[in-house]
């Protein structure tokens, strides 16, 4: 073929309309990619936002005389004199005498509402843990009802929200703003406890504790039957009609909407054996039945990547099949293994539809202490609470999903710091 | 070989995880139903935990329908011991109950609780009627001629009551499956659909075309589904001054400084109006106990005593703080006796 000058001519016509082709292809990406990272970015400065309220709290700061009288309390040994004794009732003559003008029985109650319902609670535990404070009086911080934490805040950040407020209750708040006795507190609850319908009292342990033992018992569960099923269909299973329908159903499963494997679990786990609702055994084994196919995919194509020269070699060198596999091929597999299961536990994290059938989606106050102890999870909290109608709820909901959203990011940067620091390339 | 061992120990896994289950006792109270109720059985459940030292009961939001059939699928401590309905049990639920062998249930009236059309605190409150609702909202409304039906052909509330503001109709509301749609419906639609004469008559001589009429709800775009999420809804109103939208009381107590309620029937949503029945959209809350699990869960009887005493669910009663909007003060007293005696429901109540 001669390279004529019309030839040439018209490839330089090309030329220009091809690098023009690839540079609006490469502007299309890199809007794309743009588009993309400003959305999480808008996401994420929203969620911020929103959240870093809910780890800072309102706390009043209040004389509180620790009176036996007004307790009621003539043993503190006595168990039941303690537990039924009016702790709150400390907590009312504090405002009182802090307030010696409101009269009202009316006004008295909404002045008793500016402390959380929780507080009489605090002073017990204060008092109970250290009884020589019998008698005095000390100035401590009680941690304000979410009406008043979201009167603070609001006011801290120039637009008061009052709706919530009668006029005593704004007039009491403004003598303690005037006297700095009332302020911004780290908000340790958040951290420490679980559940609760007051927002001010409400935290993320219940949920992270039991989304822990959830994603334990999927990972017992689903790695090793999904590794062993790997290396079984991919090493030792005769390739015929039966494996075939085996892998085709498998691909399929992995593409399953996640509820179907609710339903499922409803359908054997609960009802069939009978194992309660609600707990993190049957959590477990619902994710684990979910992951399993995503498992069982990512270990088999850690397997195929395993040259078969290795393989050749261990077996020219007189091993069996099984010493093949398991001395050779699987440690080379397993940091693919690894993080296929990773982003399998990672997927499970964050499921709510197959827990709403099997009862995980529910109120539980109690930190969960054993996998037979009724649970729930992170992202059911955040579900759970973005339903709430108490607006303080609105910064908790936005906390938890940071929360979430933290425990994500590890197991995904641990999956490619595994598959980093492992992996051999051939 | 260690193959062999690793086999064992997963086959030995699965059989001890799948063994366990069987349940012997259960120490925690079990609570199911509307996610209405929710809010306040949760309230309920975190005091009587907190008080008493005890276990706090597990509240499933699983709505009032699915929860009556988990309620009524058996005695024994696989199932729960309440449900909380924001409607009356039915008399299909009920016998369904019967047969699984859940023979005595006892019911609990706690309160009320409101639907409110809301709009943004920028726009005027609307005053609107229930026949306004119907004439706005339903798929298909009554012709000038009785007994003809058209496609609803208002664009704006003007066009369905001249006092009303030249406004296009724009309702965001909850979507069919829940539970405050089928009150919302019932109440508000329904109520204004009897107002037609015809349609009155109808009822009485074909039951299924009228509700085929009243209940259904228009598709052209005029009332938007915006989620079960009450919240977004009122996100919603902010965003969009123009629109109304339909949720609970409790929502609205909430957020009274970004939303406010329409008049109905020259009625504004508040605690007094609901609780005297005069707001005419609101609807009765309940909760169902299996008597058989009184003695064998520990602690249904107190559970149930915090539920009907005064400072929980009384006029000024830490519920009545939530937004539910209490009974009557005999009455209260008269159903908390009836609880604290556990009287069942006997079979002969109007169920529908």
């Amino acid at each position: 073929m001669s390279k004529t000058p019309q030839h040439l001519e018209k490839i330089q016509r090309s030329l220009v309309r091809r690098y023009r082709a690839e540079k609006a292809f490469r502007w299309c990406g890199m809007l794309a990619v743009t588009l993309g990272l400003t959305a999480v970015l808008v996401v994420f400065a929203d969620i911020f936002m929103k959240g870093t309220g809910a780890f800072s709290a309102t706390y009043i700061a209040l004389d509180v005389t620790y009176d036996r009288e007004v307790l009621g309390i003539e043993n503190f040994a006595d168990q039941r004199q303690v537990n039924t004794a009016d702790w709150e009732a400390l907590l009312k003559t504090a405002l009182r005498k802090e307030f010696p003008d409101v009269r009202k029985r009316s006004e008295k109650r909404k002045l008793y509402a500016l402390a959380s319902n929780a507080a009489g609670y605090d002073i017990k535990d204060r008092l109970l843990a250290n009884l020589r404070l019998l008698g005095e009086t000390e100035t401590i911080w009680i941690l304000a009802d979410d009406d008043i934490d979201a009167y603070y805040k609001s006011w801290l950040g120039g637009n008061a929200y009052t709706a919530r407020l009668t006029d005593g209750q704004l007039g009491a708040l403004q003598a303690l703003i005037d006297t700095d006795r009332i302020q911004l507190h780290f908000n340790a609850n958040f951290l420490s406890r679980g559940d609760s319908r007051e927002p001010e009292q409400a935290g993320i342990k219940g949920a992270v504790v039991g989304s822990f033992m959830t994603l334990i018992l999927t990972l017992v569960l689903s790695f090793p039957i999904g590794i062993a099923a790997a290396i079984y269909l991919e090493e030792f299973a005769p390739k015929n009609a039966l494996t075939e329908f085996i892998e085709v159903n498998i691909n399929n499963l992995a593409a399953v909407p996640s509820i179907i494997f609710g339903l499922l679990g409803l359908a054997i786990f609960i009802n069939l054996f009978h194992i309660p609702r609600s707990i993190p055994i049957v959590g477990g084994l619902v994710l684990a039945v979910m992951t399993l196919p995503t498992v069982i995919i990512t270990s088999r194509a850690a397997i195929k990547s395993v040259p078969p020269s290795i393989r050749e070699a261990s077996l020219g060198m007189g091993a069996s099949r099984n010493q093949m596999v398991l001395h050779h091929v699987l440690p080379l597999a397993l940091p693919g293994m690894l993080t296929g299961a990773i982003i399998g536990m990672a997927r499970a994290l964050g499921e709510t539809a197959p827990l709403l059938m099997i009862g995980m989606v529910a109120f539980i106050v109690d930190i969960p202490r054993g996998f037979t102890d009724p649970a729930t999870v992170l992202p059911v909290q955040i579900f759970l609470w973005a339903d709430s109608p108490e607006r303080a709820f609105i910064e908790k909901t936005s906390a938890a999903i940071m929360v979430l959203l933290g425990f994500l990011v590890t197991m995904n940067m641990s999956a490619v710091w595994l598959r980093k620091r492992l992996e051999r390339r051939w | 070989m260690s193959y062999f061992r690793l086999a064992k120990i997963i086959v030995l896994s699965v059989s001890l995880t799948v063994a366990a289950g069987p349940s012997v006792a259960r120490e925690t109270i079990a609570v199911v139903g509307s996610s209405t109720v929710y809010p306040f059985s949760t309230v309920v459940a975190e005091r009587y935990g907190r008080s008493r030292g005890k276990p706090t009961p597990k509240v499933e939001s699983t709505g009032s329908g699915g929860g009556m059939k988990l309620f009524c699928a058996g005695v024994g401590t696989n199932f729960p011991d309440i449900t909380n309905s924001s409607r009356r049990i039915k008399k299909s639920e009920f016998d369904q109950c019967q047969e699984n062998g859940v023979k005595d249930v006892i019911e609990v009236h706690i309160g009320f609780d409101g639907i409110v059309l809301a709009n943004s605190i920028v726009t005027e409150p609307m005053s609107l009627t229930r026949k306004d609702i119907f004439l706005a909202l339903a798929a298909r409304i009554p012709s000038d001629t009785d007994g003809q039906l058209i496609d609803n052909p208002h664009e704006t509330w003007q066009q369905v009551n001249a006092a009303l503001p030249p406004v296009g109709i724009e309702v965001l509301g909850p979507p069919p499956t829940s539970g405050t749609r089928d009150a919302f419906v019932e109440l508000a639609m329904e109520g204004g659909c009897k107002q037609i004469p015809w349609l009155a008559e109808l009822k009485k001589t074909d039951k299924d075309a009228f509700k085929t009429i009243c209940h259904t709800v228009r598709e052209d775009g005029k009332y938007i589904e915006a989620g079960e999420n009450d919240n977004l809804i009122v996100q919603k109103l902010q965003a969009n001054p123009k629109a109304l939208g339909i949720f609970g009381f409790s929502f609205l107590d909430q957020n009274a400084d970004t939303v406010h309620g329409s008049m109905i029937e020259s009625v504004a949503p508040n605690f007094d109006s609901i609780a005297d029945k005069s707001y005419s959209i609101s609807r009765p809350l309940y909760f169902y106990v299996k008597k058989a699990h009184v003695g064998v869960v520990p602690g249904i009887e107190d559970f149930l005593y915090e539920f009907t005493s005064e400072k929980a669910w009384g006029s000024e009663g830490y519920l009545a703080d939530k937004g539910m909007i209490p009974l009557p003060r005999e009455v209260r007293l008269s159903r908390a006796k009836v609880v604290r005696n556990l009287v069942p429901m006997n079979g002969d109540e109007a169920l529908k």
